[in-house]
C-alpha cells in the first residue's frame, strides 16, 4: 500500500523506479532468485501431484512462513522504536504449551492452540508493559523474556521434546488446502489482517508517530503507552503462530532449539524491508519481501550443495550486499560516480 | 567602521532544487570581512539552505562558494569549521543528552594525557558563558536547560569558534531583548575583530540597530544587496514580500471587538502549582477571550502553560472548565476537554518531521478521535489544504514531509494541528516565534478571528507590542509566580514592562 505510493512523482521513469523504496528489495529478491535458478536448473518448476503443489518457490514460502510471521510483529514493534528479542523465545514457549496440552490432557486441539496464541499475546503483554509503563528500554525489556523464556519452555516440556500425535495440531504446519499448505494460509490472513487494522483505522499513524518523535506524539495527544502496547502483543500473537507452526511441522516441541536465533532474521527482515531501527515510518509488505530474501538465500545455499559450514558466511554477505545497497551513503556515492562520470562525457562531447 | 569591501565569503550563481522546489536560484551573495550582513526573507526564501549550502549540510547543484577569494567544498559542517566557517543553526542541534560543556567543546575537547580534561573544560566553558552573563552548571545535561540557555549555548559555542565567518540563522528567536543585547555586544566585538557575521532573522528592528548590509532573498531568487542605512524599512518590506504590506500592528487594525465580554469564566484555574516548579497561580479566560501571559524567560509562562494541559503534573489548584471540576493529567485528557497547546519548541515538541504535512495537520485531531474513527483520506487531504491555504504554509503539496518545511511554516504547520483539533481553549506559546513579516500579522489576525469565533486564548509571547495588541487582559510573571494582572486602560507596553522589572519587595 503506502509503501508503492511512497515518491509521488508523475511519469515513470527508470530512475523515479530505482527511487522507489519497494524497488531495491524486491529487486533483490528476484536476482537472489535467478541466481538459485543457476545453481539449480529446475528451480522454478512447479508441480501438482496428487492435488499438492510441489516445487522450490512454495519451499521457501513454507519454510519462510515463521520468518515472514515473526517479520509483520516485528516491524510494527521497530516502528515504535523498540525491539523484540524474545519472540524465538515466545516461539519456544508457545510451541511447548500446544504440545504438552494436546498431549497431556484431553483438551480439544483448537482450544489448545488458541490457549497457546493467547499464551504469545501475554508474552507480548509482559514485554509491552515492561516498555510502555516501566520505561525500561525495549532491548533490554525483551532480554528479559528472550533468556528466561527457553528456561519457561523447558519447564513446560519437562526438559524434554513434548511428541504429541494429534492430526488437528499437526495440520497447523503440514495441512494442506487447495493443493497449498496451511501456514500459507496463516501468512497471508495475518498480513491482510494486520494491514488492514494498521491502514485502516488511525493505529498505523499513530504508530508512526510515536516512533518519529514520541515527545511530539505525547503533546499532540496521542496515548504512546497504549500503541507500544499493542505493538508488543501482536509481535507476541505472530510469535506463538510461528511456534505453533514449527512445532506442528516436526510433531514435537523443542524447548531449546524451537525458533533458535529467529529474532534475528526478523530484525534483518524488516531493515532490508527499509524500516528503520529508530522508528518512523514502516513497510510491512517489504518486511515480508525481506524475509523472502531471507529464506531464499537459504534454500538456495541448501540446494547448491554447497556444505553446511559455508551457510551462515554466505547468507551474511548476501543480505550484507542487500543492506548496503540500501544505504544512502553507497546509494549517493553511485549517483555521484555516475554524475561525474556523465559530466565528463559532456566534457568531452562538447 | 572597520568594514572593508574585501568579500571575504562570496557565493556565485549557487542554486539547489530539492525534488520540484527550486530552493536557490542562481544566487550572489557577498560577505565582507568586520561586517554585518543581514539575510532576509519570507518563509521559505531560501535563507537557511543558503547557510546550509556553505556550511555543507547540502551538496549544491551547481555554482561556486568563495572563502578568501578561494573556491572551497565543504562536504560537512566539520570541514566548513576547519575553514573558520561557524554556523548557528535555526534548529538547535546540540546533543541533548551530553553536558552544557561537552556540547561547547565536541570535537575539541581540551586533552591531558589522551583523555578529555573535564575539569579544564567545565573551567573554560564557564567563563565562556560568564560572556553572555550566563551562570549556570555546566556539568549538566544540556536537555535540562530551556530553549533560550539552550539556544545561548549554541550560539557560545559556535562565537567561540568562529575565526572567519560567523553564521547566525534567527539566534534570537527565543531570546529578551536583555540576551539579545548581550549577544549584539559579542558581534560587535568579534565584527571588530575582522570576524564577517551573516545575521537571519525575521525582527527588522534588530537588522536595523545592528547590521551594515542587507540581502534579501525571496522563492529562491536574490531580490538584491543595500547598505542597510539607505534601505527604508517599507522598502525592504515590499522587497521580501514582493507586494507593499497591507496590515499593520495597531489597536486599530481589530475590528474593535464587539465580543460579549465580563461573563461567567469558561476556564478558572484556581491556585494550580507544583513545588519548586510554579506557585500556585489564579487565572480566569472567559469565552471569546484573549488572556495575555507576559514576562521574561524563565518566569513561568510556560510552566504555567504546561500545568494547565497536564503536561507536567500539579500537586495543588483545580481547573475548572465552564465551573465544573476537571482532572487532567495528561494532554489527551486535556485535548478531550477540548484544550489544545502550541508549544514553544517546534523541533522536539511540535513536529513529527518524517510525517507529511497533511499527516501532521491531523495528528491531534486523529488522536483526539481514537483509533478506530479514522479520519478518512479524502478529508484529511481537504484540512490539510484547508490549512495550506488559509495559514498561507509554503509547500508543493500536502505530502511533502513536515521536516522538510522551513522554520517558519513548520511553526505554521503545528499551529494548523491544534486548529484542526477544534478546540474551545487554545494556549499558544510564541505563536510568532521565526515567523516573516507578512505572515505575522496574518497569525495575528487569526488569533483576533478565533476569539471573535468565540473561542478562549491564552497566548504566551515575548513580544509585547504584539501582546497589547491582542490581550483582553495580561497576565504578568515574574519568578514563577503571578506577579501582576493588568486590564482595559492598563494593557500597555509600557505598564507591562513596568510591571516585569519592578523590583520584587522583599
Ligand atoms: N531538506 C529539504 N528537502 C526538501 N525541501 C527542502 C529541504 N530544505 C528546505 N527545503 C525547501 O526549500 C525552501 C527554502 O527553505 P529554507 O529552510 O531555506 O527557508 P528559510 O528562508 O530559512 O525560511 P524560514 O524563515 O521559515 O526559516 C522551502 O520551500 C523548503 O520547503
Ligand atoms: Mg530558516
Amino acid at each position: 500500500m503506502s509503501e508503492m505510493t511512497q515518491p509521488a512523482e508523475r511519469g515513470f521513469s527508470l530512475q523515479s523506479l530505482t527511487r522507489n523504496r519497494a524497488f531495491w528489495p524486491i529487486f533483490a529478491l528476484l536476482l537472489i532468485l535467478l541466481g538459485n535458478r543457476l545453481i539449480a536448473p529446475d528451480f522454478f518448476n512447479i508441480e501438482v501431484v496428487e492435488g499438492r503443489i510441489f516445487g522450490s518457490l512454495i519451499v521457501i514460502l513454507i519454510r519462510g512462513a515463521p520468518v515472514v510471521l515473526l517479520s509483520i510483529g516485528m516491524t510494527l514493534v521497530i516502528a515504535t522504536k523498540g525491539i523484540d528479542l524474545s519472540v524465538g523465545a515466545v516461539i519456544a514457549i508457545s510451541g511447548a504449551v500446544a504440545a504438552v496440552l494436546v498431549s497431556t490432557t484431553d483438551i480439544n486441539p483448537i482450544l489448545a492452540i488458541l490457549i497457546s496464541i493467547g499464551v504469545g499475546a501475554l508474552c507480548g503483554l509482559w514485554n509491552g508493559i515492561l516498555v510502555a509503563y516501566f520505561n525500561i528500554q525495549p532491548i533490554v525489556a525483551t532480554l528479559i523474556l528472550m533468556v528466561s523464556g527457553r528456561g519457561i519452555a523447558q519447564l513446560i516440556t519437562n526438559g524434554q521434546i513434548a511428541i504429541f500425535n494429534d492430526e488437528t495440531l499437526a495440520f497447523v504446519g503440514t495441512g494442506v488446502i487447495a493443493g497449498i499448505q496451511f501456514p500459507i494460509y496463516i501468512c497471508i490472513a495475518v498480513f491482510v489482517i494486520v494491514m488492514l487494522l494498521v491502514r485502516r483505522t488511525a493505529i498505523g499513524l499513530l504508530i508512526e508517530s510515536v516512533g518519529a518523535n514520541d515527545r511530539a506524539s505525547y503533546y499532540a495527544g496521542i496515548k504512546a503507552a497504549q500503541i507500544k502496547l499493542f505493538a508488543y502483543v501482536a509481535s507476541g500473537i505472530c510469535a506463538a503462530l510461528a511456534g505453533l507452526i514449527l512445532t506442528a511441522d516436526i510433531k514435537g516441541a523443542d524447548a531449546n532449539n524451537a525458533g533458535l536465533w529467529l529474532e534475528l532474521d526478523a530484525i534483518l527482515a524488516v531493515v532490508i524491508g527499509g524500516t528503520s531501527l529508530d522508528g518512523g515510518r514502516f513497510f510491512l509488505g517489504l518486511s515480508v519481501i525481506g524475509a523472502l530474501i531471507i529464506q531464499s538465500v537459504e534454500t538456495g545455499i541448501l540446494q547448491s550443495g554447497l556444505p553446511p559450514t559455508f551457510n551462515l558466511v554466505v547468507k551474511a554477505i548476501v543480505i550484507l550486499i542487500v543492506l548496503l545497497l540500501q544505504s544512502d551513503v553507497v546509494r549517493r556515492w553511485i549517483s555521484n560516480s555516475v554524475n561525474r562520470l556523465r559530466g565528463q562525457m559532456r566534457g568531452q562531447t562538447a | 567602521m572597520t568594514t572593508s569591501t574585501q568579500p571575504i565569503l562570496q557565493t556565485r550563481d549557487l542554486s539547489i532544487s530539492f525534488g520540484s522546489v527550486d530552493a536557490l536560484v542562481s544566487v550572489d551573495f557577498n560577505l565582507r570581512a568586520g561586517e554585518i550582513h543581514a539575510l532576509l526573507g519570507e518563509n521559505g526564501a531560501g535563507k537557511s539552505t543558503l547557510i546550509k549550502l556553505v556550511t555543507g549540510v547540502y551538496a549544491k547543484d551547481s555554482g561556486q562558494i568563495l572563502l578568501d577569494g578561494k573556491e572551497i567544498n565543504p562536504r560537512n559542517p566539520r570541514e566548513a569549521q576547519l575553514l573558520g566557517i561557524s554556523p548557528v543553526y535555526q534548529e538547535i542541534n546540540l546533543i541533548p543528552t551530553l553536558s552544557v560543556a561537552e556540547n561547547i567543546y565536541l570535537g575539541s575537547q581540551p586533552m591531558r594525557f589522551g583523555l578529555v580534561n573535564t575539569a579544564a573544560m567545565n573551567k573554560q566553558a564557564e567563563a565562556l558563558l560568564n560572556r553572555y552573563n550566563i551562570d549556570i552548571d555546566v556539568n549538566r545535561t544540556l536537555s535540562s536547560y530551556s530553549v533560550a540557555i539552550q539556544q545561548l549555548v549554541a550560539i557560545a559555542r559556535g562565537v567561540d569558534m568562529s575565526a572567519k565567518v560567523l553564521i547566525l540563522d534567527e539566534p534570537t528567536a527565543s531570546l529578551d531583548r536583555h540576551e539579545v543585547e548581550t549577544l549584539f555586544n559579542v558581534m560587535r566585538q568579534l565584527k571588530a575583530d575582522g570576524v564577517g557575521i551573516i545575521l537571519i532573522t525575521h525582527f527588522l528592528d534588530q537588522v536595523y540597530e545592528i547590521s551594515d548590509r542587507i540581502t534579501v532573498l525571496r522563492n529562491g531568487f536574490k531580490v538584491g544587496e543595500y547598505n542597510t542605512d539607505e534601505l527604508p524599512r517599507v522598502k525592504l518590506i515590499s522587497e521580501m514580500l514582493g507586494h507593499e504590506l497591507t496590515q499593520t500592528l495597531g489597536k486599530q487594525a481589530t475590528s474593535e471587538t464587539a465580543k460579549p465580554k465580563n461573563q461567567e469564566a469558561y476556564i478558572r484555574v484556581d491556585g494550580l502549582g507544583r513545588k519548586g516548579y510554579l506557585e500556585p497561580i489564579d487565572l480566569t479566560v472567559n469565552e471569546g477571550e484573549i488572556v495575555g501571559l507576559a514576562g521574561l524567560l524563565g518566569s513561568g509562562r510556560t510552566e504555567t502553560a504546561l500545568l494547565i494541559f497536564g503536561i507536567e503534573g500539579h500537586d495543588q489548584g483545580t481547573i475548572y472548565v465552564d465551573g465544573q471540576a476537571v482532572h487532567l493529567r495528561s494532554p489527551s485528557q486535556a485535548i478531550q476537554e477540548g484544550f489544545a497547546l502550541c508549544p514553544e519548541d517546534r523541533k522536539t515538541e511540535g513536529i513529527v518531521g518524517e510525517l507529511t504535512v497533511r499527516e501532521n495537520v491531523i495528528l491531534a485531531l486523529q488522536a483526539k478521535r481514537g483509533w478506530f474513527d479514522f479520519i478518512p483520506i479524502k478529508r484529511q487531504q481537504e484540512l490539510a489544504d484547508e490549512m495550506i491555504e488559509a495559514l498561507h504554509i509554503a509547500t508543493p503539496d500536502a505530502e511533502k514531509p513536515a521536516g522538510q518545511l522551513s522554520g517558519g511554516n513548520q511553526q505554521k504547520l503545528i499551529l494548523a494541528r491544534w486548529l484542526a483539533s477544534e478546540p474551545k481553549f487554545l494556549i499558544l506559546d510564541e505563536p510568532t516565534r521565526g515567523i516573516d513579516v507578512g505572515a505575522h500579522a496574518e497569525i495575528i489576525n487569526i488569533i483576533k478571528r478565533l476569539s471573535n469565533d468565540g473561542m478562549s486564548l491564552l497566548v504566551i509571547s515575548s513580544e509585547l507590542a504584539e501582546v497589547v495588541d491582542y490581550s483582553d487582559r495580561v497576565i504578568v510573571l515574574r519568578d514563577h509566580k503571578k506577579v501582576a494582572e493588568l486590564k482595559g486602560d492598563e494593557v500597555t507596553e509600557n505598564r507591562i514592562m513596568q510591571v516585569i522589572a519592578e523590583e520584587p519587595n522583599v
